[in-house]
């Protein structure tokens, strides 16, 4: 809410300056935002009336103004105006004047014609974005008055951007309650005349949705005059608070709004059928706003009706049928309290936020309706006249808001709080806060007022007490907790340490969207079945990732697209899936590389990186959590049939996927090299394996090396896994050196050499044993997978 | 006789001369002083005098012998120092060029920021947990006491898959699913991604956040200001300026919004913190009764408090990041910044 300060200040003014006030209010919890000046810097311009007025001899638009600005002898001043006349009062800019934009008014000649000033707009005068004609003052403006100071201008804008809970201070009198509060000084209300009734013409009200509406006033006035001039001292106010005057009838609800927070409205009585009811819509029924969009209205909309049709979606916006016009004669002037929950989300529901509507949903006073009403009243007769009928008023106590009384105990207070505080400083901060307080056993009584909506539960006025103390004065203690000894999992590798395993490796950490672009997704991963945002922020980002491979190839391009001809990437996250309907948030760990291996670098050849290179870095993982997975030959339709790895657990479950990026979508995403991914479950390796110690032999370790040939089918893998299946208990390890084909080896087969490290935990092995050994696993070796000894 | 081994001498110290590395040099030895060297033969024809000869001539042989043999260690001296010079020679090379083999990469700045944060909790007993990022509407509003059409839910710009399931707006769920499943002393630091329908030069749909809370005996405001102090100062490792400002969160009761003296102007004020001095850097509170109503928490026996923050703010400040956007476009050129 914006609030021009001068007139804060009219109902409470504390000698500080407008710094000083604006950091009293944030540090209070009501956040000011921003303070302008209530109007662009400008000097020299005073309140002018045109005494005489011919028309320029040269120029059919122009006219030659005398104009009375407080001096002896009046000023000619020419203008374009089509709305200037003899005894308007305007805004005239004297020569000397500086008007906003830096704008310089000196003596000139228009077409022949002298002229010693300016007559100004408001635009000119910089208060508003569009004007039509000059800035008609009201006739009893003073005449050679500085401007500003008639229109006190010398003024600020204060944004205050107040939390849900203090709709309280959506008004000036709110604000100003809390400004007194604070400085500890008295204020008052506005003061309000009870307008006499002239005429006994009513309508009759019907509510038929009490605890939707528990307080319905409205009178009906007559002969009012709705192009009377709305006094500029209001037009003001308003603006300083961004609302455009729309004439008398508006403006005045406008005002009331801004003055005492409380929303209401004005019907155009002849356009009304009989009378009014409050009740809920029907599933049939539509509504043409004041906005001019036409909604349909459900039976969860409360509504304003009359004998005939909808009139008004209540406490949100009036409809255009029943507006106010130019030629209104008789208003029916509507003030009611409708709950925080009957309004609470129905504008949202309709793309609607009103000024009603963010105030009913936070909860206006509910005692306010018959000042406010009065109040309007008074100001509409003031000006546009009018005659005015009986209040309706249809209340039902029983759905008025309960504001019951609150026990407050000072033990509670010390506890939360760290501080004792005098019984005569809480009663001092409740009191002026304008809460009703009485002796209670144990502490206070408190009854908060019917406009503080936001108290009801002993933690709500500690918090006014906290609030109104000061945060800041209030102790703050060094942290003394019950200290355990923490719990450390040895079985549990930290992810941390595996994000930095890749980091040492030279991979950059990546931070993708969760959400990615589903056409991109059915690429990346066909025929897996995305979760659906229902509100997208556009379709680049509408579904939920079921791998983190959309978000690094996106990244990747991006980066390639910049020159960058290297890139590995990796990142952490959850990917989501839909299994049986229900869905799956999975920890993934995903990483994307292309380019060469090694940044550019004197000492090396430059290497492309490959399948291997990748299927290291996974193994390394592997290695820190002590976990056995398998890599075997997959398919993915992603990634390239030949060099795709499967990533197996070692109870058979598949974990994870390596692979080069199918060269198709290589070239369907843009990319000009070879790309390589992997993506694994990181559940797969957190759980780490406790070491448990094997004593070391005392006997030396031999080497055999072996070349075998075997059939081209037959993988590294499958040469291993058999020799391990052999239960050699000697048997340390298995390397392979070297894979060959070509010359010497037969079309099909190929030679893989071996190195085989035996050592006995008993004795030193003999070369006989050696050989008993080795032929064993030559024997099963041929057997199992045919493979051969090479000559 | 003498006459020959001064010969000898004359001749094998000629060749020591001309001898050009340790493989000649030993030949040279071998020729002279080997099983059939010239010396040795010359010590073997001794045999053939009478003792008073051999005694006397065996001197002169021996005396040549050594001289031959002094100069055998010089030259081999003289060589092995040569070679040892022309190794190290041959060997140096210039310091200056790169090492080899791969380079090393660097975190995120988020994660680097987010184990900063855990690391400072750590020291003071709290554990990190983590929960699910698509949430259901009862643990991300309901029950941290922001039913449905509360005000503060337009402020959530919240994602919605249906009507009862949502991205999580803050990480504060995890706060309600730890109560769930934990009882009291509780201290916990809740790390991750949380998610606005909102895009522009400030907002990204996605950031990070942490949520961290206590629930003990006794705990009181101060506690939470004390502790809201620490970790601001340990985090910007200065003794910065902290004011607590009242505000409003339906979880929380009372509320504050925590401003830090701005990092950026030393609180002069300058364009980051809107010309005032201050930067809004978390918010936090102590835990409405409602929220320990919701987990079945006696919130006359228990009380606590929570804070959250955002990462990628928090981060910004640290290292001067003036576009949110760029933790997510993963261009290297920033990414490669942050080691
Ligand atoms: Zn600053």
């Amino acid at each position: 809410m914006q609030i021009s300060e001068a007139w804060l200040r009219t109902y409470v003014n504390p000698d500080i300056n407008t710094d000083t006030l604006v950091e009293q209010l944030t540090m209070a919890g009501l956040e000011v935002d921003s303070v302008e000046p209530a109007a662009a810097e400008f000097s020299g311009v005073v309140v002018g009336q045109v005494v005489a007025m011919e028309q320029h001899p040269d120029a059919d638009r122009l006219r030659v103004c005398q104009v009375n600005v407080g001096e002896a002898e009046p000023l000619q001043i020419v203008c374009g105006a089509s709305n200037v006349r003899v005894g308007l009062k305007i805004p005239a800019a004297l020569c000397g004047a500086v008007l906003p934009g830096d704008f310089k008014i000196k003596k000139s000649k228009l077409r022949g014609q002298e002229s010693f000033g300016m007559l100004c707009s408001e635009k000119e005068l910089g208060l508003v974005a569009e004007a039509h004609g000059l800035m008609e003052l009201s006739d009893d403006a003073p005449v050679g008055v500085d401007i500003r100071d008639y229109l006190s201008l010398n003024d600020s804008i204060i944004e205050v951007d107040l939390t849900p809970n203090r709709a309280d201070c959506l008004s000036v009198e709110g604000l100003a309650r809390e400004v007194a509060l604070l400085n500890k000084l008295d204020w008052s209300t506005t003061a309000v005349e009870t307008v006499a009734v002239t005429h006994t013409e009513t309508l009759s009200v019907k509510v038929t949705a009490p605890e939707a509406c528990p307080r319905y006033l409205g009178r009906i006035i007559k002969a009012v005059n709705p192009q009377a001039p709305t006094p500029l001292w209001m037009q003001e106010r308003l603006r300083r608070s961004g609302i455009r005057s729309l004439g008398p009838l508006v403006d005045v609800t406008n005002y009331v709004l801004l003055e005492l927070g409380q929303p209401l409205h004005v019907f155009d009585a002849s356009k009304l059928s009989g009378g009014i009811t409050v009740r809920y819509a029907n599933a049939d029924e539509s509504l043409k706003l004041l906005n001019n969009e036409e909604i349909k209205l459900d039976a969860q909309a409360l509504i304003i009706a009359d004998d005939k049709q909808a009139l008004a979606l209540a406490g949100v916006m009036g409809g255009s049928d029943s507006a106010v016009s130019d030629t209104t004669q008789t208003v029916f002037l509507e003030c009611a309290f409708f709950t925080p929950l009957a309004i609470a989300g129905k504008a949202r529901n309709f793309g609607l936020h009103t000024d009603s509507s963010h105030r009913f949903e936070r909860g206006v006073d509910a005692q306010l309706q018959n000042r406010a009403i009065e109040r309007a009243t008074q100001l509409i007769v003031e000006i546009a006249g009018g005659e005015v009928g009986d209040i309706t008023e249809v209340t039902s106590n029983e759905h008025l808001p309960a504001r019951n009384a609150v026990i407050l105990r000072r033990s509670k207070i010390a506890q939360s709080l760290a501080i004792e505080l005098q019984d005569a400083q809480v009663i001092d901060i409740l009191q002026r806060l304008g809460m009703q307080v009485a002796d209670h056993a144990e502490g206070w009584q408190v009854s908060p007022p019917s406009f503080r909506f936001d108290i009801s539960i002993e933690a709500d006025l500690i918090e006014e007490i906290a609030r109104v103390f000061g945060y800041n004065n209030l102790p703050s203690s060094s942290l003394f907790m019950r200290s355990e000894l923490s719990q450390v999992t040895e079985g549990l590798l930290e992810i941390d340490r595996v994000k930095d395993l890749f980091v040492d490796r030279g991979y950059q950490e990546a931070v993708t969207y969760s959400f990615v672009d589903e056409e991109i997704q059915n690429i990346v991963a066909p025929g897996v079945e995305a979760i659906r945002l229902k509100n997208p922020i556009s379709s680049e980002l509408a579904v939920m990732r079921t791998t983190l491979w959309c978000g690094l190839l996106k990244a990747a391009l991006y980066n390639t697209n910049r020159q960058q001809s290297r890139v590995r990437l990796f990142e952490t996250g959850l990917r989501f899936t839909k299994v049986d309907g229900e869905t799956q948030q999975q920890k993934m760990l995903a990483g994307l590389v292309l380019g060469d291996v090694y940044s550019d670098q004197w000492a090396e050849k430059a290497r492309k990186v490959d399948f291997y290179d990748a299927k290291a870095d996974l193994q390394a993982i592997f290695e820190l959590s002590g976990c056995d997975a398998s890599f075997t030959k997959g398919e993915l339709s992603t990634l390239h049939p030949g060099q795709t790895a499967k990533i197996v657990s070692a109870d058979g479950k598949e974990i994870g996927w390596l692979g080069m990026l199918h060269p198709q979508l290589e070239k369907q995403l843009g990319f000009d090299s070879q790309v390589f991914l992997f993506e694994l479950d990181q559940d797969s390796f957190l759980n780490k394996k406790v070491p448990v110690f094997t004593a070391l032999s005392k006997y030396p370790s031999v080497t055999r090396d072996l070349a075998l040939i075997v059939n081209e089918s037959v993988s590294a893998g499958d040469i291993i896994t058999c020799i391990k299946s052999s239960a050699e208990k000697a048997l340390q390890d298995v390397i392979i050196f070297d894979v060959y084909r070509g010359k010497g080896i037969e079309e099909g087969s190929k030679s893989i050499a071996l190195s085989l490290v035996l050592q006995d935990d008993t004795q030193t092995l003999t070369e006989t044993e050696i050989e008993t050994i080795v032929g064993r696993l030559l024997n099963l070796l041929a057997t199992e997978i045919n493979a051969k000894l090479r000559d | 006789m003498s006459a020959t081994l001064e010969e000898i001498l004359a001749q094998a110290l000629q060749e020591l001369a001309a001898v050009k590395d340790l493989i000649e040099l030993d030949k040279v030895r071998v020729n002279y002083l080997g099983k059939k060297g010239l010396f040795t033969l010359q010590m073997k024809e001794l045999g053939n005098l009478d003792p008073e000869q051999r005694r006397a001539v065996g001197q002169v042989i021996n005396q040549a012998k050594d001289q031959f043999q002094q100069q055998l260690e010089a030259a081999k001296d003289k060589l092995e120092a040569d070679a040892l010079s022309a190794r190290l020679a041959s060997e140096s090379i210039d310091v200056t060029l790169p090492g080899r083999g791969q380079s090393t990469g660097r975190l995120h700045p988020v994660t680097t920021t987010l184990r900063r944060i855990s690391k400072i909790f750590a020291t003071v007993g709290f554990t990190v947990v983590e929960g699910p990022e698509i949430e259901d509407d009862y643990h991300n509003f309901e029950a941290l006491n922001i039913p449905a059409h509360h005000p503060a839910r337009a402020m959530h710009d919240t994602f919605y898959f249906d009507a009862h399931t949502v991205l999580r707006t803050h990480t504060s769920p995890v706060q309600i699913r730890t109560m769930e499943s934990e009882k009291p002393p509780l201290k916990v630091i809740a790390p991750g991604r949380v998610y606005r329908c909102d895009s522009d030069i400030t907002h990204t749909p996605m950031f990070h956040q942490v949520e961290g809370f206590l629930v003990d005996t006794d705990v009181s405001f101060a506690d939470l200001k004390g502790v809201v102090y620490e970790f601001l100062r340990a985090f910007f490792e200065k003794d910065i300026q902290v004011r607590f400002r009242p505000s409003y969160f339906p979880f929380t009761e009372p509320s504050a919004e925590v401003d830090i003296e701005c990092v950026m102007c030393g609180g002069h004020g300058c364009r980051v913190c809107s010309h005032t001095g201050w930067l809004e850097v978390m918010g936090c509170g102590m835990i409405h009764p409602e929220v320990f109503k919701a987990v079945n928490i006696d919130s006359e026996q228990y009380s606590g408090f929570a804070f959250g923050m955002g990462v990628e703010r928090l981060a910004m400040l640290r290292y001067g990041i003036n576009d949110l956007r760029l933790f997510f476009e993963n261009d290297l050129k920033f990414l490669e910044q942050f080691n």
